[in-house]
Order: structure tokens, then sequence, then C-alpha cells
């Protein structure tokens, strides 16, 4: 199929600003008031991170303005799911954050791509952080965010594919705990509840992933990308930010590892693909 | 199609009459049946034109079914008929993937291969084990016509009205070895997709929808084409302009692709689709959730909604089976679960539940398996039992590799023509078994005169996986034994998961691939994890062998691969519990595989010792051993069937087996004789605690609680047979099994086990402790397996399979039997693990009891002879040990009834699997007594390799005497 291409090809990136806000917003969240973040410091990483995407790897960056009325705007990741020539726009399972989407949905319109509505069909939710596309099937992990609607709604916007949905443990979001490391290897944390989740993937599963466990949950997500140049890039957390884990990385064979700190966005849950929307406009058939 | 009504069907037959002359194709039948009708006889020509032709639609005939028939013409045809002969002639309209209809003409009592050749033919298809021909029944839910039943009795009313269909969507349709085959499989996929069965996404609408146009009308050319043509055409449920549009760009750039070419593309794009050849069923599950099951080539897929929330591969799946509405999985245990669970659906209805296990069945089989299990034997029974008797998939690419044939010419033009009928069509999706029966017509029904009870001696696993592996070891030699002549059975087993298909009711078939099973025996726990990787690396393997298409006659590179690969030990660990599969894991040890006189070789040693004892029974046919009756200890059982086993193939493979048992054949002789004699007789293998009385029932009484309500369904079943009191399987039909868990004792089971030894066969008792010193030798992995459990396991399962098949029937079908050999094998290995925990017992147990009234023909008397061996220690099963779970099945044919206690029990550290299986058939003297036993201890040792032949009553009520006492 012109979507079944291996995972990994990507060719522009839609990112968001940090707010002015950051770390505030949360608004209802109480929770995240106590926890002090350095905005100077998360615009700075943020920075990092866009730029390793447009000159390392090569892919065209897509950047939209910050809006300090969307404090967590930055989550990009949330507010949209693409897959080839498709984009749901989810419904965010925050009131605050259902705004985010409307720049996304622009943008994505921008670039050819079929928009396909989540809307409030039957009281959906899905966060885009709760979803994890392999190349060859979804997997939705239930969480507080994301429900069995809202994965229903994914499945019929994603036909080819085969939509799983697994559990997630301790109020965690799939894509905290693992991600694509190549296209056919998931990076996933050794926690047990990682490990619970990973059970329920290969239970599910018709296809053969090579597994990288990390023993540090925040080393879990990364970014990998087949740049335009064919070579495989991997965008990771620092050895500051995870010691135990940097040494996994190596393992991957003739990798470009790109060590980009996240510990601002992490405070807030976030991580180095929240902060930005993968797309594929170069999409082959065969 | 299938629903057109009479008026229509009237109203056309005139017209099909006149086309049908033009075109010279008449039904072969009807050409042959009708030799004069006036209308029809000019136009007839040789039954071969009639396929051959092209003629498309209207085709052959216009002959009616007498049955049904208005029509003069048809009046006139019949009498001829009539006149000519008495069979009837049935008008057959065969809806194909183009949208065409296949008339034919066939006899009424034809069987659904007879059908689905003539399709195959007139198609061109040689690939056809894909394939299967569908009807709708009464609640225009699409069936699988069984290529081995008479039609008739498959379309219950209505018109004769079928459509052909892709029963196996193969998951690399790359592999097919023809052009036309990925043709019609992509008429079937168009149609999937068409009718939403298939759904994709726009992008994949789009790019099958111009591969499609490709195929069908070739390059672009605005000129010839239109500028409309592609709206003439369909690509999706709700085809837009704009989906048009884009499937006009693509096509656009494909200039120059051929038709099989974009065939490919078609097939290389559809098949990476997640619902690509799932066959959807609506269920609800424990709690009342909608949900749906979808059964496909990699195992039972659990949506609810759109969403999968489950997966059953099937090496994860133990046991399959149905009663009533409810549609039950086992599953093994997972890497830190102690038990296996199952679980439960609930479907819409019986006829529901029964459809999804058999698709369940044939798709397991078909994809998971090498070669088909215990079918076998069609001959009797094996109607009441279903099973997928067609080629497996790798059955079937070896077959295709040997196709040589230029590639014959593929008519692709008739889209537009499909297009229409997409659209009447609809929704052809059936499932089927479109595999041809092979030997369905033996089977017949035979009338009750004989009746054999086999009772199969479960075996006990240790749990150990050094055990394990030593059983899985085991089961491959016997398969190797047995396999002497056929490769194919080792392959069969390849697979080796264990999957045991229960039927409603009491029928409880466990069909056992090699590996599976001997791992669920041994292994209450198995690493699922691991099993999967394991399985996975097979898959790989096997693919590749595959693709490698090995045709060789001898072992092909798969099977000795197999044999060879190490991994099989692991999977075997894993095994199902009940009935060993031959995996590949038995393959494993496979260089001695090919032998099959190996193991037979161990066994016969043993089987040469009790090949004496039998010597000096069977010669004396009638004698009614004292112990006739006694029951075998589970352990004891294990050795009887080994003897069983033993004679079997002595008598068969008499040379083969050289070493120990030259006496062993002669002894079989006297049996046979003894058992010729007897034609009528029953044959009843009782458990040790069932007195192998030549009636039937008291065997089946063999003290298993189980037993009992198997009996009365059976009973029902069975009534036909005379003898039969005792027969388990409530069902006529083969399908429906039940499985009973009953807290029976795993003792009784244990030492109820008595296998019906044919009586040609001649019982050859091997003692356990026999075997277990031969176990060294060849190799055999049973063997060797057999020493490692313990003294007394008896190889014999295989060995008696496969003297069975010999000597009794002198199996023509070696190649078929060879399948279920390697099974059977596996199951012995199993046998031998449990055996030596039993291992006391064994040796010295075998007792073979053989009480037979060798009545001659006179009276109606009922001679019975039993063969046991009895091990009365054994019998008391010294340690009850804490009884785990225990399971009846029971499967009835026609003539056979089968049942199987599957019990499980822990003794101090050792679980133990017995499986004990009683076979009873019966049948009129036309039957060929002999080979029904034969067949039925085929079955069963196919089932459970590891069993050994306890018991084989032989109930003979000679005709002359009417129904007197039987006893």
């Amino acid at each position: 199929m012109a979507n079944m291409c291996p995972y990994g090809r990507f060719t522009h990136a839609v990112v968001r600003g940090v707010p002015e806000t950051f770390g505030k917003a949360a608004g209802d969240d109480s929770e995240k008031g106590e926890t002090s973040v350095d905005l100077a410091k998360a615009q700075r990483q943020f920075g990092c991170l866009t730029g390793a995407l447009r000159q390392k790897v090569g892919l065209q960056l897509i950047e939209i303005p910050a809006d300090p009325e969307l404090p967590e705007s930055w989550r990009i990741e949330d507010v949209a799911v693409i897959q080839g020539d498709t984009a749901l726009i989810t419904r965010p399972f925050k009131q605050q954050r259902r705004g985010e989407v409307e720049a996304v949905r622009k943008v994505v319109s921008e670039l050819n791509l079929t928009v396909v509505e989540m809307g409030d069909s039957g009281g959906a939710t899905l966060e885009g952080c709760d979803v994890l596309f392999t190349g060859r099937e979804f997997f939705v992990g239930i969480s507080s965010h994301t429900n069995h609607r809202g994965a229903e709604v994914l499945a019929d916007t994603f036909k080819d594919f085969a939509v799983s949905t697994v559990p997630v443990c301790g109020g965690a979001r799939l894509r905290n705990i693992c991600s694509m490391g190549g296209p056919q290897t998931i990076i996933i944390s050794n926690s047990e509840g990682a490990k619970k989740t990973l059970r329920m993937m290969e239970q599910l599963t018709d296809h053969h992933y090579e597994v990288l466990t990390v023993p540090e949950d925040l080393a879990a997500n990364c970014i990998y990308i087949k740049g335009p140049s064919k070579l495989d890039f991997l965008l990771h957390r620092p050895a500051e930010e995870c010691p135990e884990s940097v040494s996994a990385f190596q393992k991957l064979q003739d990798y470009t590892l790109l060590p980009t700190a996240c510990s601002e966005a992490s405070k807030l849950g976030g991580s180095l693909s929240s902060l930005c929307l993968l797309v594929n406009r170069k999409l082959t058939y065969f | 199609m299938t629903s057109e009504s009479g008026a229509d069907s009237e109203a056309k037959q005139p017209r099909e009459n006149k086309e049908t002359e033009k075109e010279k194709g008449k039904a072969k039948a009807a050409a042959a049946a009708e030799p004069a009708s006036p209308q029809n006889q000019p136009e007839q020509f040789p039954a071969a034109a009639g396929h051959s032709t092209p003629a498309r639609k209207e085709q052959e005939q216009q002959e009616v079914d007498q049955v049904s028939h208005r029509s003069s013409i048809s009046r006139l045809s019949r009498s001829p008929l009539k006149g000519v002969k008495k069979t009837k002639i049935m008008e057959c309209k065969v809806a194909l993937l183009d949208g065409s209809d296949f008339t034919l003409n066939l006899e009424k009592r034809a069987r659904g291969h007879v059908l689905f050749d003539k399709i195959c033919e007139h198609l061109n298809l040689l690939e056809k084990d894909y394939f299967g021909i569908t009807c709708r029944d009464v609640e225009n839910q699409k069936n699988w016509i069984d290529p081995g039943k008479e039609l008739k009795k498959q379309i219950r009313t209505g018109p004769w009205n079928f459509a052909f269909n892709v029963k196996f969507y193969p998951p690399d349709p790359a592999q097919l070895t023809e052009d036309i085959t990925r043709y019609y499989l992509c008429l079937q996929l168009r149609d999937d997709v068409v009718s939403g069965r298939l759904p994709c996404s726009f992008a994949t609408h789009t790019v099958l929808g111009s591969y499609a146009v490709q195929s069908e009308l070739g390059d672009y050319d605005p000129e010839e084409l239109g500028s409309d043509y592609i709206s003439e055409l369909r690509f999706a449920p709700n085809q837009t302009k704009e989906l048009e549009e884009k499937v006009m760009e693509l096509h656009k750039t494909y200039k120059g692709m051929t038709p099989a070419e974009a065939e490919i593309h078609f097939l290389e794009n559809a098949k990476k689709l997640s619902m690509y050849g799932v066959d959807l069923h609506h269920a609800k599950d424990s709690e009342g959730v909608e949900i749906m099951l979808g059964v496909c080539s990699s195992g039972l897929l659990i949506y609810r909604d759109r969403l999968r929330i489950n997966r059953f591969a099937w090496p994860k799946i133990l046991k399959i089976s149905y009663k009533r509405n409810n549609f039950y999985i086992k599953i093994r245990p997972g890497e830190f679960e102690q038990f296996e669970s199952t679980i439960g659906f609930k479907l819409p209805n019986h006829r529901a539940a029964k459809r999804l296990w058999k698709v369940c069945v044939e798709h397991h089989t078909f994809f998971r398996l090498v070669s088909p299990e215990s079918q076998p034997k069609k001959f009797l029974s094996l109607g009441s039992k279903f099973r997928y008797s067609g080629r497996t998939q790798a059955q079937s690419r070896r077959a295709s590799s040997m196709i040589n044939r230029l590639a014959p010419l593929v008519e692709r033009s008739s889209s537009k023509r499909y297009n229409m009928s997409l659209s009447l069509d609809g929704a052809p999706i059936a499932e089927n078994h479109e595999t041809p029966m092979k030997d369905s017509a033996a089977a017949g029904a035979a009338k009750i005169l004989t009746k054999g009870d086999l009772i199969t001696t479960v075996t006990t696993e240790k749990k150990a996986e050094e055990e394990k592996a030593e059983q899985e070891d085991a089961p491959t030699d016997a398969a190797e034994t047995q396999e002497p002549t056929t490769p194919l059975r080792h392959d069969t087993k390849t697979d080796s998961e264990q999957t045991d298909f229960a039927f409603d009711g009491e029928m409880t078939a466990t069909e056992s691939d090699a590996d599976d099973d001997s791992e669920m025996r041994t292994q209450d726990t198995s690493p699922p994890e691991e099993m999967l990787k394991h399985q996975t690396n097979i898959s790989e393997l096997k693919r590749s062998f595959l693709e490698t298409g090995e045709s060789s006659p001898g072992l092909t590179e798969w099977e000795k691969r197999l044999s060879s690969s190490p991994a099989h030990s692991p999977r075997g660990d894993e095994a199902p519990m009940i009935e060993p599969l031959e995996l590949q894991d038995t393959k494993d040890e496979p260089p001695a595989s090919e032998e099959t006189k190996e193991e037979v070789e161990p066994k016969t040693t043993k089987a040469a010792e009790y090949l004496v004892k039998y010597v000096g029974d069977s010669v004396a046919t009638d004698l009614a051993s004292s112990s006739g009756l006694h029951g075998i200890s589970p352990s004891t059982t294990m050795d009887d069937d080994v003897f069983m086993d033993g004679t079997l193939r002595e008598v068969d493979e008499v040379a083969e087996r050289e070493e120990i048992k030259v006496s062993p054949g002669a002894v079989r002789q006297e049996v046979y004789q003894a058992i010729s004699d007897k034609k009528g007789t029953l044959i009843i293998l009782k458990e040790a605690d069932d007195k192998v009385d030549a009636e039937g029932k008291e065997t089946g009484a063999a003290g298993e609680e189980e037993e009992p309500a198997l009996r009365g369904e059976a009973e029902g079943g069975e009534n036909e047979a005379v003898m039969g009191v005792e027969i388990w399987s409530p069902k006529m039909e083969a399908n429906g099994v039940t499985q009973i868990k009953g807290t029976d004792s795993p003792k009784k089971a244990m030492a109820s086990w008595i296998s019906e030894v044919v009586k040609t066969e001649a019982t050859e008792v091997v003692g356990a402790s026999t075997k277990a010193s031969d176990a060294p030798q060849p190799g055999e992995e049973v063997q060797t397996e057999q020493s490692k459990s313990g003294p007394s396991q008896i190889t014999p399962p295989e060995s008696s399979t496969t003297s069975l098949a010999v000597s009794t029937l002198g199996w023509v079908p070696s190649s078929e039997k060879g399948p279920p050999e390697p099974e059977e094998k596996v199951v012995v290995a199993t046998e031998t693990e449990a055996a030596p925990a039993e291992s006391t017992g064994p040796t010295g147990c075998d007792v073979v009891e053989v009480g037979t009234k060798e009545v001659p023909v006179v009276h109606t008397e009922t001679k019975t002879i039993t063969y046991e061996s009895a091990e009365v220690e054994t019998n008391g099963d010294v340690d009850p040990g804490v009884l785990l779970s225990a399971q009846t099945i029971t499967s009835e044919t026609t003539s056979t009834t089968t049942t199987t206690h599957i019990t499980k029990t822990v003794k101090g550290g050792i679980s133990e699997t017995r499986i004990e299986k009683r076979i009873v058939i019966t049948g009129d003297t036309d039957i060929d007594h002999d080979q029904a036993l034969a067949q039925a201890i085929k079955e069963a040792k196919e089932q459970h390799p590891d069993m050994s032949v306890t018991k084989v009553v032989v109930h003979k009520e000679t005709e002359i005497t009417p129904e007197e006492g039987e006893d």
C-alpha cells in the first residue's frame, strides 16, 4: 500500500513554539503548578530539537507560533495522528486543550493531507501520546485521556491497519514508555508496567519487532527518522538525563544518534515526541 | 445467484438448452445418464467437452434435476435417465468469481469434491486448495461445502446454487505458482473490497482500483476506453468521482504493465491490509459484549467494534470446541500461569458456533499443519468428526511446485460482467473447505455389525522439561516410523502444535500437531513468549522451505529440516496438553524419521514379546483371556497400545522390523484370520476397568464417568450399530464434539484405556519394559523418549498405526496415513513419559486377554475377542494423585464412535495426562471391519501418537442368526 512503507520515512516536521505560559497552563491542574519549570531552558531545548530535525536530519520544518492562550500547545503530538496522507484531528481530553487543534488543522490541510475530524462522536477522546504507530499497525493505550471510542474513530480513519488497544499501567501514557527505534524496532522501558504493555502488544501483533529495552522510562521515548539521505537518525535523551540508557542506544548499528535534551518538557509529562508531528509527503506507491 | 427462484430458472431453461446445444457442453453426468432424451441428445457431447469449453455462463446443462422440476425438457431427460439408471441428476448453478454462472449437472448423490473438481476444471485451475464452494443456508449464511460429503446432505432446501470462493487466503500470494490462481484470488479480493468485507482507506482503494483496471483493461487508452470507462468498474463500497479520478490518474502511469504484473501488485497491496483473509463471525464474550471473532491464517482475532482486543495465534490454542451455541478455545498457559484457561464465546446459534468451529479447524490445519491430521481414514467415519481433509498449504505448495504446464491463458476480459455480478453477488465470503476429500467414499455407512472400541491409554506426562523433550523426540520417531512410505506425514506435524477440536456434544477430537501436543501434555505451564518466538522462527523456516518448493518424493528438505532442527524440542515443551502434534520438534530427531522401521523396530522388540503372548492367545482367537475384561493400568495401557502397534506393524512391516518381531507377523496372521472370520465382529477396546466383553456397552462402561454420558449420546448416534451399544458420540455427525470435564479419577481413565486392535492386526503386545530397553535403538526419538521416560513406555502408537495401516488394509493411502502416523508418534512420546511414572506396571502388564468366541458363521453369534493388556496393578493406581482435570470427548461417524477421555493428574511432582480413547466401530457385514478398525486405530493414534492400544475387543454377530443375543 501506498501507506505501508516501512516506518520512519518523513519529510516534514510540524512543531509549535513554547509559550511564555509554559508550565502555568494546565489551568485546573493544580499538581502542575507545583512543578517549577525553566521557561528559557525549555525554549532552548525546543530550539535544539527543531534544529536537529532541520539541520541534522534534514526535514522541512513547519513551526506554528506559540500561543500564550494555549499553554500546552507545544505538545502538538496530542492533537493529530498522521499516517500516510491522512491526518486525524483528535479530541484532547481536556476541554481547554481543544482549541489547540485549529492551527494544526490548518497546517496539515496546507500539506495536502486528508483531514479527518474526530469531533465529538460518542464522547470520543484521544491524544496522540497514547498512540504508537509502528508502520504496520496502531497500538492505542487506553488511558485517562484516551478512551475506547477514540480508538474506534482512529480505527475507522486508518482502515488499512489493525488498531489494537493495550493497557497502560500507572497512569502513564503509551508514548512515555515506548517508541519506535527503527522500522521494526520498538524501544521500551524496562519497568514492570511497560513489560506488561509489551506482552500485550506481542500477543496482539501479527508482525515481528525487535525490542530494545532501556532501564529508564524517560529514555524510552525517542524519535526515529529515516532521513532523506537514507540514514537512520535517532533523537534520544542525553546521558545527563538518562545515564543508564545511553549505552543501549549504542547497540543500534549505523545509527546517527542525536542526544536531545528535554528536561523541562519532561517535567510536565512531555517528551521528545510530544514536541513534533512527523509527516511524509513523499508517499511511494508500489 | 443462489437464490434465484424457480421462475427464473424455469425461464432460463429453454434458453439454456439451446445454448448448451450450441456449445456442446453438457454435464457429463447428464450425458452419461441420459442417453436418449430427445432434445438433449443432439447436443450432448462427450462429457469432457462441456468442461473444457469456455462457454461460461450457460454451459452445460440444462438438465434438470428431476427432483425439482418443471420444464418438459427436464422431464424428458428424466425418463431416459431412469430407464438407464436410477441416478438422479441435479442441476447445479455455481456463481464464479468473475460474476458469471457455471451450470452443470451432477448426480444427486455426488459429493462435494465432484462439483469442486468440475468447477476447477472449468476454470482451468490447478492450485485449487485455496478455494472452496459455498452455499447459502436458510439463514442466508454462507457455508462451505464439505468435499467429502454428499451435496444433497449439505443443501437442506432450495435449488442447488453455489458460489466458488477463496477459502484460504494465502498470506503471500507471490508464492502461488500460477498467474491464473492469482487472477482468481484477485477477483475474490476485488469483491471483498467492493462488498466492504475488506475495509481499506481511500488511498488503498485508489491503488487497488488502479491495478484492477490495468489488469482488466490493459493500458490506459482514452481513445479506446473513452473517458468514462472507469465508472463502469467498481472499486469501493462507496465509490466517488474523486476515487475514480485518482484511479485513472494512477492507471495512466502503468503503461506496459501486463495483467499478471498488475495482479501481483494488487495482491502485494491487498495482503497487507489488516483484514486480509480474516473471516469474521459475530459473537458475544462471556460478559455479553458484542465482539467479532476473526479467523485467519495466523490464528484467531478478537475484535470489539473495529478494535483488536485480543489475538490467539494457533500455537497458543490448545483446543477448539463448541457446544450448542457456545464456542470455546483453550489457551496455553502464559509464562507465569500454571494452567491453561478456557475462553468461551456465545454465538447467535448452534449453527453459527459449528460454522465457526469448522472454519477454525480448517484454517488451523491448512496453515499450521504440514498435513491434515486425523482424517486419513475417511472410510468409516470420519464423517462425524469433521476434519479438514484437503491439502494443507504446505502440501499444496509442494504440489504446485510440480505443476508443469505452460501458463494457461487467462481470460480477463470479463470485467464488465464482473462489475455487474459484483453488485449482484455482493458478498461471497463464505468459508469452506475446498479440498476434495481424498477417499471419502470408502467410509461409507456400514451398518452396525461390527463395532470396535479402541481405547487408548493416556500417557502421563512428566512435567520435567527433559521429559518433554524426550517425548517430543519420541513422537518424531514414531512419525518417522510411520513415514517410511511418505515423507508428507512429517510435514503435517511440522507445526506440531496441538490444537484439539472438539465438537459439540460429545465428540472431542483433538488435533494434535506434533509439537504442541507433546508440549501440552508435558508442561502444564509453558512459556508463551518463547513459544511464539519459536513458532515464528519455525514458520520462517517453513516458508523458506516451502518457497524452495521441494517436491522430492522422499523427505523434503523441509521435512528434513524439521526433523533436524533443534528448535523443535523447545516447542515440544510448550506443546499442548492433550495431543501431541508432530511438530518440527519431533522432527528434530528426524534423521531417523524417514525410517519408520527404526521406530517400529524398537516397538517390535516389545511387540515380539507380546506377540508371543498374542500368538498363543490369538491363535485361540476366541480364547477368552481371563483378564479379557481387565482394565489395563495406564502404564500398561501404554504398553498395550504399543503392542497393538507393534503387531500391526509387524504384520505390515514385519520385514522391516525384523529385529524383534518376526514372530509377531505370524501372530498377526493368525489374528487376521480370526478377524477375517469374524467379519461381523465388533471390536471393542475397553479400558482395563471395563472388561471388554463382546458387548460394546460394557466396554464403554469402563469406569470413566465421562463415558456414561458420552455413551448415552453415542448411543443415540450409533444406534445404527447393532452391537454398538455403547456409542459415545451423541451426534451422528462427526462434527459435534463435547468436551466433558469430568472429575473422573484419572486412574480410571488410565486404567481403562483400551485400544482396539484391528482384528487383522492382531494385537501386538509389547511390554513397555521391552520397549524401554529398545529405546536405544535407531533412533527414533520415540524410543529414546521412552527410555528416558520410563521403561514401560510404549512406542506402540506409532507402530500400531503403521501396522494397522499395513496389515489391515494394506493401506494404499500410505501418504495419508503418514501424517497421522507422525502424530501418533508424538502421542507415543507423551505416553512414554506418562508411562515412566506408571512404569512399574507396564512391562509385566501386557496381558493380552483374548476372549474371542470364535463362532464361525453360524448363528448370530457374537464373538467377542478382547485383546487387553491388563495390568492390574496399574489399574490400582497406586497413587491416585490429584486430579486436575478430566474431560471426555466423543466423536461419531456413521460407523465409528470415538470417545476420548482426557485426565490430568498430579502425582507427586509429576503430572500425568492420560488420554483414553475408545473407538467403537459398528458396521454391517458389508463393511470391512478390519479396515474400519485399522482406520479407527490409525486415527486414534494420529490424534494421540503416544497412545497404546490396550484392548481390542472384537464382537461379531454372525449374520445367520438374526439378532439373537449378541453376547
